[in-house]
């Protein structure tokens, strides 16, 4: 089977990167591809990462305050570039209304401090099995 | 190096023996053993093991054959006097409280002001500016990188001109400000020299602190700009000229507290964040300058995390080894040299966003650590920090916790009050010689920047934070309100600060404005002197207050050195 596949991000100027090093082990050690950026990409820098690895999900992490730039920013020019099929999900320090305008946007899910890592894995998992219940045009 | 073998000549087992008599020892083991028998195995509770935040194992109890090779006079002794491990000033707290700094800038200069402004009037003693992502990583507002960061985790500064805004009404004369502030530390200083230059306040009035560490972002908080090597050279050039022109500004706050935030435990805390300090002491030596000329201002920063006795026994070490270190290994010889002056914040990771009301108990503990643990300065957290930047209630409730500490609790009435606990004499030693063992290895590893370029640290970080997680996962370890004690779907009832838009686009004007108004021909001038200055390896406070002058922007000087200096890239890794 061919393992889910998942590009994490630091977008923006935010250098906290302790909790995307903590998901990142954690995928990994649930057996998914992770790769991660590193720190101070540009929407269009994970963009064109995200469709050069061939992933089918991005994870973003921001704790600067800037997710209401950054998040739509990414959604926008993935559906710019044609790779509107893979999934942006995310977390940090985001308030829970702009969190519901964000997913209405098209955002995945955006977890919060708390959350546990196999919240996200279980999350991950369940939305790749969706996917691939979804019937082929 | 053993972290006992300076302290005496004798032998240990002469000094067991002179601490505790044979008899003595029978008695004790007894005693002991009648105990033990009665309380059986106490490895567990409920799944939990008995260890402190750092993972480290604690004994079921401690008696005075945990501290019998420790001799008061050269391990404790008195405080204000060699091994410091009681405090940096004979009286501490019975003449002077803590300063109480809460860390606040958020939106426009204009903004921070007035939270200034109200801050000073509620009874806080200092300021501590927090500059947003921007303005730390050398960016002006209307850069491409600063969009939807501009004001948001803290206050924009692009010129001068803001800076003189954010003092407004601020007698630079009178207040001591810290400023939080690393790979442009300088040219922030020049800002606010400039700013005191205008208010009429000499270089030599100035009491403060600039933050200006970028070993520690490097290794944690990952905001650089330049490679690491003229990065040192840049803070160096701060520590001479403070050296020189700023005796009572502290040149630079080395800083643990970023290091603990991203996943270190206590003892790694310590251990890299005076391996830091050593190797900018070798820095500023290499330079020419004479220890005793600089290390007087050196100041340190540490973080007060969630285990009570560990956090004591971590700044008790901490004064500890600083002051054998200046001494033995660098050869000052000014008493003032070898004191570990320490900032203190409470730990931001470990608050929560669930229940976020405990956070105020949470902080209170943290406080009453740093007090007992005999720090300088302390900035207490609001309780919903993991929301977004404290709104005006919760920073005040943080500031009051701290009030409450110092004014109400006790705690202040007797100097280093957990001395002599065998439990914290125990811990305090076992402090040392664990830092000790990472110091070997940091040298091992060619030092502090072999070190970083190595991965050594950020890979240490990252282990320790991924296990601190998977603990709290398996309910090992217990964060009430997240994994025990957990209210479904109660929702968070504070209210939360919220940075307008408005704010980006009204520093953008301004800076526009700045832009037209000033003399350019000047700006691009001084500008190039900067440059040759950054080519030539001069000491380049002299040029930056220039340019700060004529007003050109933190992000046009950062730009000239860039283009001497490079830009760093940290190779991810996880």
């Amino acid at each position: 089977m061919k393992k889910i596949r998942v590009l994490l991000a630091k977008p923006g100027l935010d250098g906290h990167d302790r909790g995307i090093k903590v998901i990142a082990a954690a995928l990994r050690d649930a057996g998914m591809e992770v790769i991660y950026t590193g720190l101070r990409q540009t929407p269009e820098m994970v963009v064109e990462a995200a469709i050069q690895e061939d992933v089918d999900f991005i994870g973003m992490s921001i704790l600067s305050g800037a997710h209401m730039t950054l998040f739509p920013e990414v959604l926008r020019l993935l559906k710019e570039k044609g790779a509107g099929t893979i999934h942006l999900f995310g977390g940090g320090i985001i308030p829970d209304q702009e969190s519901v305008e964000l997913e209405k946007q098209g955002v995945g899910k955006l977890f919060g401090p708390g959350t546990t890592t196999e919240e996200i894995v279980t999350y991950i998992r369940s939305v790749a099995a969706d996917r691939k219940q979804e019937p082929v045009m | 190096m053993s972290g006992l073998s300076h302290s005496s000549k004798r032998t240990l087992s002469e000094r067991v023996s002179s601490a505790l008599p044979k008899t003595e020892h029978r008695r004790l083991d007894e005693a002991h053993e009648q105990w033990a028998a009665q309380v059986g195995s106490t490895e567990e509770l409920e799944g939990r093991k008995f260890i402190t935040v750092s993972s480290v194992p604690i004994k079921d109890m401690y008696t005075p054959k945990d501290v019998e090779d420790i001799d008061f006079l050269s391990e404790v002794g008195y405080p204000g006097a060699p091994p410091y491990t009681r405090g940096v000033h004979p009286a501490m707290y019975r003449k002077r409280l803590w300063t109480m700094r809460q860390f606040s800038g958020m939106g426009t200069p204009a903004q921070t002001n007035e939270r200034y402004h109200f801050l000073l009037k509620e009874g806080q003693m200092g300021l501590s500016v927090a500059f947003d992502l921007p303005t730390l990583m050398g960016y002006d507002s209307d850069h491409i990188r600063s969009r939807g960061e501009v004001g948001v985790c803290g206050v924009a500064v692009d010129s001068l001109k803001d800076m003189e805004m954010i003092f407004k009404g601020i007698d630079l004369g009178k207040i001591s400000t810290s400023m939080t502030i690393n790979a442009p530390a300088a040219i922030i200083l020049a800002f606010y020299i400039v700013v005191a230059e205008k208010q009429g306040v000499r270089p030599e009035q100035l009491r403060g602190t600039l933050q200006n560490d970028i070993l520690k972002e490097y290794i944690a908080q990952k905001e650089w700009i330049y490679p690491p090597v003229p990065s040192m050279k840049l803070i160096v050039d701060t520590i001479e000229y403070g050296t020189r022109h700023m005796p009572q500004w502290n040149t630079i706050s080395i800083s643990g507290y970023h290091i603990r935030e991203a996943g270190a435990t206590a003892v790694q805390e310590l251990a890299y964040t005076l391996a830091d300090g050593f190797a900018y002491i070798e820095a500023a030596m290499a330079r020419g300058l004479e220890v005793d000329e600089f290390a007087p201002r050196l100041s340190l920063f540490f973080n007060s995390h969630l285990d009570f006795f560990e956090e004591v026994a971590k700044y008790r070490a901490a004064r500890k080894i600083w002051a054998r270190h200046l001494k033995e290994r660098y050869g000052a010889k000014d008493e003032r040299s070898l004191l570990c002056r320490f900032h203190t914040q409470t730990a931001g990771v470990s608050l929560t966003a669930q229940q976020p009301e405990n956070n105020i108990v949470r902080v209170t503990w943290q406080a009453m650590a740093a007090a007992m643990g005999g720090t300088q300065s302390l900035h207490t957290n609001s309780m919903d920090e993991t929301l977004a930047l404290p709104s005006e209630k919760a920073a005040l409730i943080a500031l009051r916790t701290q009030q409450l500490v110092a004014y109400e609790s006790g705690v202040t009435n007797t100097i280093d009050p957990l001395a002599g606990s065998y439990f914290v004499e125990a811990l305090t030693m076992q402090m040392e010689q664990e830092a000790e063992k990472i110091f070997e290895e940091i040298e091992n590893r060619g030092g502090v920047l072999s070190a970083i370029d190595q991965g050594y640290f950020q890979r240490e970080l990252a282990k320790s934070a991924y296990t601190y997680q998977k603990a709290v996962e398996k309910g090992e370890r217990i964060v009430v309100g997240v994994n025990k004690f957990v209210m479904e779907g109660a929702r968070v009832e504070i209210p939360v600060l919220k940075i307008d838009e408005s704010v980006e686009r009204e520093q953008v004007q301004s800076l526009r404005q700045l832009r037209q108004a000033r003399d350019n021909d000047k700006v691009r001038r001084t500008l190039g002197d900067l440059g040759a200055a950054a080519e030539r390896g001069d000491n380049l406070m002299p040029s930056f207050i220039e340019c700060a002058r004529v007003y050109a922007t933190l992000g046009e000087m950062v730009d000239v050195l860039r283009g001497v200096y490079g830009e760093y890239e940290e190779p991810p890794m996880f």
